[in-house]
Order: structure tokens, then sequence, then C-alpha cells
């Protein structure tokens, strides 16, 4: 009897390591305290001819910059998990907008470890595997530096294996 | 051959020289820098002749250019995906061409593409038969011809509206002039007549006569530009395995496609070409780029024809007919809801943004109801992208279709399929839909499944990557 529960992926089992949250929070209020100064720069500056509205629209951006810092990195952190497997790779990333990326290990062209100022200073590291398609590298974002060392040596010697890349 | 080089740097260096003319004019001594910058670019044209080698091994084909920074590009031959041969007038008038190798990585950002450019025509036609067939052209070739444009497609040129690009340029060149160079309009005979005219006539026959004159513009623009891009077109298949397209007026220009490595084939059909019952055949293959202008890149198997040519061509080039004529599964009236949600708000918040800012600046009311039609033509946007969405699995390919403005039904073989990529936002989320891409090398790298229910994005996934999301299914 054919079941009555559609088919449904799970999500990919592993997530990424905890001080990703402090890391993504970090960048995000980077971001914003470079727009926000950047506002108050133009209170300061122009003296005259400041209207209520100046105001408020610092306060705006001070409220949204708040929520945005507090919500996205909890939100990220439940949502960020990657996996692999025999045969493939397996991400899911994204916060509001979500996105899973399933990939064939034998078609994965490059593994790349980045690490920015950012993930440095967390000893955190970005792994990017590339196929042949331009539009699908998978990333996992926000691993601590020992597992993203052993993802790569992990798919190198597996991509050695294997041939043929769908080109 | 020797020539090709310094002629086209200068060509290419003519606006820069002009600049420097009309800058030199202040101090007495333009036409001076400029014949100093001539030599100069002409030199530099010179050398990139003599310092550019190429060579054919039995594995590689190399190119090596530069005096000081030598530069060596390798490419192993059977990476080469495509050859596209293109002559422009100044070529053709000294019997040269450039080739362009097409491989599967070079296409992308900072891979610089294979580029050999001043060949004998001759010449290059042999390098393309040694890089696509692996052996001298001197051993007959089997060609059957596919398609040769008949003259009476150039009808459908008008509904093409290639030559809207072309008017701008031409208003926005002249804008520049008016205001940057202060050239008043006014002094032409025929504009003062023109401008005098639209004075005195009433406003509504001003308004029928601009329209009227901007489409027979905007037609007569894209005939033009239709019978200098395809004239000659010929698509023709050759026993080695490849796929020709040769076409062009002026530029001649000829492209071949290796066939085991086209993945599949796209009808697109713009709105107005659509209506006029047309449509046009683009491949999807690696090492030929689409975007900007499809048939820049080369991968148009057919011009802008009638439909049903287009359907025989694709479904010929790839083998299969089933893919282009199949009916579709729709998407289901979520999917739909969502069309209309997002056509009509997206055109709300514009038309709200365009009311702030008249009501900020202060500019007249009419002005704003000219913007806030959008509103209203969105209904029928959203009511015909809901009824283009669809998608099927024939067989060994995946089909998907979508969009209004241009429709575009792809069909990608499954063996051509890398990896999917499912994405869903809340909203999505909410009505329980995704948007499932499958991955490709080949093309536009990625072919969008819109709105799809998740039980269904999965059983497509499942279909194309067989045994793989085996563990991630519960």
């Amino acid at each position: 009897m054919p079941t009555l529960v559609p088919p449904a992926l799970r999500a990919p089992r592993y997530r990424v390591h905890q001080r990703a949250i402090w890391l993504w929070a970090t960048r995000a209020a980077a971001g914003w305290i470079a727009v926000l100064a950047v506002e108050v720069l133009v209170l300061i500056v122009g003296e005259h001819d400041i209207a209520g509205w100046h105001y408020a629209v610092v306060a705006a951006t001070a409220a949204l910059a708040l929520a945005h810092v507090t919500v996205m990195p909890q939100w990220r952190y439940r949502v960020h998990r990657w996996e692999l497997t025999e045969q493939a790779a397996y991400t899911q990333s994204g916060w509001f907008v979500q996105e899973r990326r399933i990939a064939p290990v034998a078609r994965i062209q490059t593994v790349d470890v980045h690490r920015g100022p950012f993930e440095q200073v967390f000893r955190l590291a970005n792994v990017t595997l590339t196929t042949a398609s331009a539009a699908g590298p998978l990333k996992i974002h926000g691993l601590d530096a020992a597992t993203a060392n052993h993802i790569v040596e992990d798919i190198t010697a597996r991509i050695r294996a294997a041939d043929g890349d769908a080109t | 051959m020797l020539i090709i080089h310094p002629v086209v740097e200068l060509a290419r260096a003519l606006p820069a020289l002009v600049g420097l003319l009309l800058a030199g004019q202040g101090s007495g001594h333009g036409a001076r820098w400029s014949l100093i910058a001539s030599v100069l670019v002409a030199g530099a044209g010179t050398l990139r002749y003599f310092t550019t080698r190429f060579r054919v091994t039995p594995a590689q084909i190399q190119l090596r250019h530069g005096l000081l920074r030598r530069r060596t590009v390798a490419a192993r031959l059977d990476r080469v995906r495509s050859v596209d041969i293109t002559a422009h007038p100044l070529h053709r008038a000294l019997g040269l061409s450039r080739v362009v190798i097409g491989t599967g990585t070079s296409d992308r950002k900072g891979h610089p593409a294979l580029t050999l450019d001043g060949l004998r025509v001759a010449d290059a036609a042999r390098l393309r038969d040694e890089l696509l067939h692996r052996r001298p052209a001197a051993t007959a070739d089997d060609e059957t011809e596919l398609l040769r444009l008949p003259a009476s497609w150039v009808r459908y040129a008008p509904f093409t509206l290639s030559g809207a690009v072309t008017a701008l340029a031409i208003a926005g060149f002249a804008w520049r002039l008016i205001s940057e160079a202060h050239v008043n309009p006014n002094r032409f005979g025929p504009l003062h007549t023109i401008e005098r005219h639209l004075i005195t006539a009433p406003l509504w026959q001003d308004v029928v006569e601009l329209v009227a004159a901007t489409i027979a513009f905007v037609a007569v623009a894209s005939t033009a530009g239709y019978v200098l891009a395809f004239w000659n077109f010929r698509l023709t298949r050759h026993s080695g395995g490849t796929l020709h397209v040769t076409r062009g007026l002026i530029t001649a220009r000829a492209t071949s496609i290796e066939e085991s490595r086209l993945r599949g084939a796209e009808l697109s059909e713009p709105l107005l070409l659509r209506a006029v019952g047309g449509a046009r055949t683009l491949a999807i293959t690696t090492g030929l780029r689409v975007g900007r202008g499809a048939e820049r890149g080369g991968t148009m198997l057919m011009p802008p024809g009638p439909r049903a040519a287009a359907v025989r061509i694709a479904a010929e080039v790839v083998g299969a007919a089933a893919p282009f004529t199949a009916p579709l599964l729709p998407h289901g009236r979520r999917a739909t809801r969502r069309r209309y949600t997002r056509a009509v708000g997206c055109s709300m918040a514009f038309a709200a943004a365009a009311a702030l800012i008249w009501w900020l600046a202060g500019i007249a009311l009419w002005s704003w109801l000219i913007v806030a039609l959008v509103v209203p033509l969105s209904v029928p946007l959203a009511a015909d992208r809901a009824a283009s969405l669809g998608h099927a699995l024939v067989g060994d390919y995946l089909v998907t279709r979508r969009g209004s403005l241009v429709r575009r039904r792809a069909v990608l073989a499954s063996a051509g399929v890398i990896g999917v990529n499912v994405r869903c936002s809340m909203f999505q989320r909410r009505a329980g839909l995704v948007t499932l891409t499958s991955t490709a090398a080949a093309g536009r790298q990625g072919y969008r499944v819109q709105d799809v229910p998740t039980a269904e994005a999965v059983r497509i996934a499942d279909t194309l990557l067989p045994g793989l999301l085996s563990d991630f299914i519960n």
C-alpha cells in the first residue's frame, strides 16, 4: 500500500559550530555600525536644517539593526547544517530564504577553505565545494578549523578516485 | 594577417583618440597628441602580432603571448567543447577570421577564453576540424542540412524588438550630444520643422504621431538587425558529430558545437514574438555562453521564426520530440496565487515609491498616473506567468517552462544534471512550495522549476539524481 505521507527531504545531520552565532552577529553589527556612523555624521555636520524625521531615520535604523543583530544569528544557526555521505554532499543555509543543495561527491571539482578576518578572530572556517556548474557551489559557513580540514581531506581523497564531471 | 592587430587596436581605441583630439583642441596640440597615440596603439598591435604564437600538440592547444609578461594559455584538446569563427568586415576584406575556442571552464569569469585573432579563413576551418574531430580536414565529411533560413521569416523580425535597443542607444546618444556638446537641435532644418509641427498640433495628435514614429523606427531597426545577424543562416549536422551554424551579412560567423556535449535545447518566446506565433531555439551546451543577447554567444540554433519550425529544429538537434510537445504539469493554485501577489505587490510598491518621489519633488500628478499604469498591467502579466508555469519529466529529460515577457521552455538531459538546489522563502514555506534548480555545466548553469509543491520537487530531484537522495528522504 502506498504511503500517504508525501516524500520529504530531511535536514542535513550536522550543525555548524556554535561560535558562528557570534561571528554572524559581529559581522552584522559591523555593517550596521558603519551605516549608523554615516547617519550620525550627517546629523552632526549638517547643523542647520535638521528636521524631526532625521532623528526618526536614525532611530528606525538603530531599531532595525538591533532586531537584525539579535534575531538573525540565532535563526541562521538553527538553519545552517551540512552532511557528507558516501555519494553525496548536502548543505542547508540561509534564514529568511533557505536553500538546500545536493551534489554528488564524484562531481565535486574543487574544495576551498576560506578564513576571512572575522573567521580568524572566532577560529572558524568556511568550506566551498564547487562543481562544474556555476550555479551550484555548496558552501558550509562557520565550521571549526578541525572539521573544515577533515572535510577537505575526506573529499579530496574521494574525488581523486572518481572521474567524469558532466561537462 | 600582419595588419589585423594594429588596425583592430586602432579601431578599438578610436573613441579615446577622438577624445584626445577634442581635449587637445584647447591647447592647440590635439592633432599631434592624437597622432602620437595612434602610432603607439598601432605599435602595440603589431607587437601583439609578433609575440603571439599558438600550437596544437596531440594533447593540448597552447597560446602564448606578451612581450614583457609572457603568458601561456593551454587547454586540453578533449576539453574543447565548441569553436566559434567570427569575421568582421575588416577581417573579411583581408580574408581573415577570429577563432574563439570554448572549453568547459574558459567561459567563466577569470578564465580568459582561447582567442586566436587574424587567422586565414582556410587555416581557421582546418583548426576547427582538427580541434573538434581530432583529425585533419582532408577526410570527407558528410553534412546534413537541418535548416536554411527562408527569406520569408524576415516577417518575424519586427517582433523581436532587437531594434528597441538601437533606438534607445540613438536616443541616449542624441541626448548626450544636446546636453553636453550644447548642440541646439533647432539649428537643423528638419528637426526645426518637426518641433514647429509638434507645438502647433493638439496634444493627442502629438502623442499618436510620436508613438507611431517610435514603433516604425523600432520595426525598421529590428528588421535591419535581423538581416545583418541572420542572413545566410544555416544549421548543419556533420558526420564527425558536430553541429555547425553559419550566419551573418556583414560580420560572418560560424559556430561549431560538439554534439556529445549538447545537453538539451531551449525554446524561447518573447511576448511579442509569441503573439504572432513565433519562437527561437537555443542550444544548451557547455563552452558557449548564454545570457546577454544569446545570439552574441552563438548558442542560437534557430533565429526567430515560426514556432512549429523551432520545435522541429529543437527536436531534431536533441534527438527527441516528446519533451518539446508533451503537456506540462501545472503548479497548482498556490503557485498561481503567488504570481498575483508578487506581480501586483511589486507594481504597487513601485507606484507607491513613485508617488512619494513625485509628491516630494512636486511633479505633476498626471505624469504619476502614467507610471501607475503598471498596477493594472501587472494583473494580465501575473495571469500569463501563472499559465506559463509548468514542468514535466519526459524520458531522460527535465522540461521546465516559466516566464511571460520571455517565456522559456528548457529541455535538459538528466545526464547533464550535476546537482539540485532547493530554495524556499518564508512565504513559499507557508504555501508549501519550493523552487528547484537543477544545476548543470551547460547553458544557463541552472534550470529552475519555480514554485513547485515540495513533494513533487523531491520526486523530480530523486528522478534526476537516482539513488543520491535516498539517504535524505524520510
